[in-house]
């Protein structure tokens, strides 16, 4: 598995030399430096603890400092483990030269918190009629249930509540440039989250 | 936003000419028919520019041989515009000139404009604009281009 931590950048397009204009996600990902490995013998799985951003020393608490003391790199704003095959030794960097143009890829993030929203934003209802007499209907759910039996509303009705904040995949996107001078990948069409926020970019589970 | 920025450098064009809203053009596109690939020229008024980067785009609209408008939007720097000419630059106040859809005939023309001194604007032969009509009668374009009835005129 090939994985990376990055933030997202972005959107623009990008023109293909035959004119076509791509839609693309720009990320910032990597050089992601390992901070620990996790072994099947030691923590029952194996995967690797990567670091990514910056953020100044002094923020830091002492036992954070410790943790990438005991590694040898400088901290990082990000922790986070990745399950990455392959021989890597703690103070490595990964970077995005491990995606190719070309290659489908998944983004994981989570998506932009939109607050409370009502069911026709969240579920996609439909909402009441507009005309013949209705009033107030507009956005309505309709119905959430029985009567007397079983006189209470199931657990797990789709009803208005906070949207967003949620961990989403993005799947199968392609990947249309890979720069490696500046740790950029551009993926066509859009990945979870704001601007800014952290993702992570794996080499697609549908192949 | 700078890393974007930077990034769409590489993509877009140093060599467009300079047009803007109100000016026509002639736009020659490639086109990609099978294996062959030719070009075709789209000529018309610019009616709009927006965007930036490599989201830029311009509207062209022309009239049609049978009669019909036709808007057609191009991404300013697409590789598949093969160039831009500008034929005659147009005097006008906006820089959407969306209202061009409701006019018809005399009042959906556009005075040219002329760049250098007033006074050369002024003893210049007044321009027509777009609309293939008044190209039919050029001879009365004189009279027809003072102001106030370019306003009055629906």
């Amino acid at each position: 598995m090939r994985e990376l931590i990055g933030s997202k950048v972005g959107m623009t397009r990008v023109f293909r030399e035959d004119g076509e204009a791509i839609p693309v996600t720009v990320i910032e990902a990597g050089p992601n430096v390992v901070v620990q490995s996790m072994t099947e013998e030691k923590h029952g799985y194996s995967a690797v603890q990567v670091g990514f951003g910056e953020r100044a020393e002094r923020l830091f608490n002492k036992p954070q400092r410790g943790h990438f003391a005991k590694s040898d790199v400088a901290p990082m704003r990000h922790l986070r483990e990745i399950r990455f095959e392959g021989e890597v030794k703690v103070g490595d960097s990964l970077t995005v030269d491990m995606f190719k143009e070309g290659e489908i890829v998944d983004v994981t993030g989570v998506s932009k918190g939109l607050g409370f929203q009502g069911v026709m934003r969240r579920h996609g209802f439909k909402g009441g009629q507009k005309t013949h007499g209705q009033s107030d209907r507009e956005r309505a759910p309709g119905s959430i249930g029985q009567a007397s039996t079983p006189s209470r509303v199931f657990k797990g009705m789709k009803m208005g509540g906070r949207m967003g904040g949620d961990k989403v995949t993005a799947l199968g996107l392609d990947v249309v440039r890979v720069v490696p001078e500046k740790n950029l990948i551009l993926v066509r069409g859009t990945v979870p989250g704001k601007n800014g926020a952290l993702v992570k970019v794996r080499i697609s589970s549908r192949g | 936003m700078k890393i974007i920025d930077q990034l769409e450098k590489g993509y877009l064009r140093d060599d467009i000419t300079e047009f803007a809203a109100g000016d026509d053009i002639r736009v020659s596109v490639r086109i990609k028919e099978g294996e062959k690939v030719r070009t075709q020229i789209f000529a018309g008024t610019v009616i709009s520019r927006r965007g930036g980067g490599t989201g830029a785009t311009f509207t062209v609209r022309k009239l049609s041989s049978n009669g019909v408008f036709i808007e057609r939007v191009f991404p300013l720097h697409s590789p598949n515009i093969e160039k831009i000419e500008r034929v005659k630059a147009g005097k006008v106040r906006r820089s959407k000139l969306y209202y061009l859809r409701e006019m018809t005939g005399k009042s959906a023309r556009i005075e040219e404009r002329f760049f250098g001194k007033k006074t050369e604007k002024k003893a210049a032969k007044p321009a027509a604009k777009a609309a293939a009509k008044t190209e039919e009668k050029p001879a009365k374009k004189a009279e027809d281009k003072t102001p106030e009835e370019a306003v009055t005129k629906k």
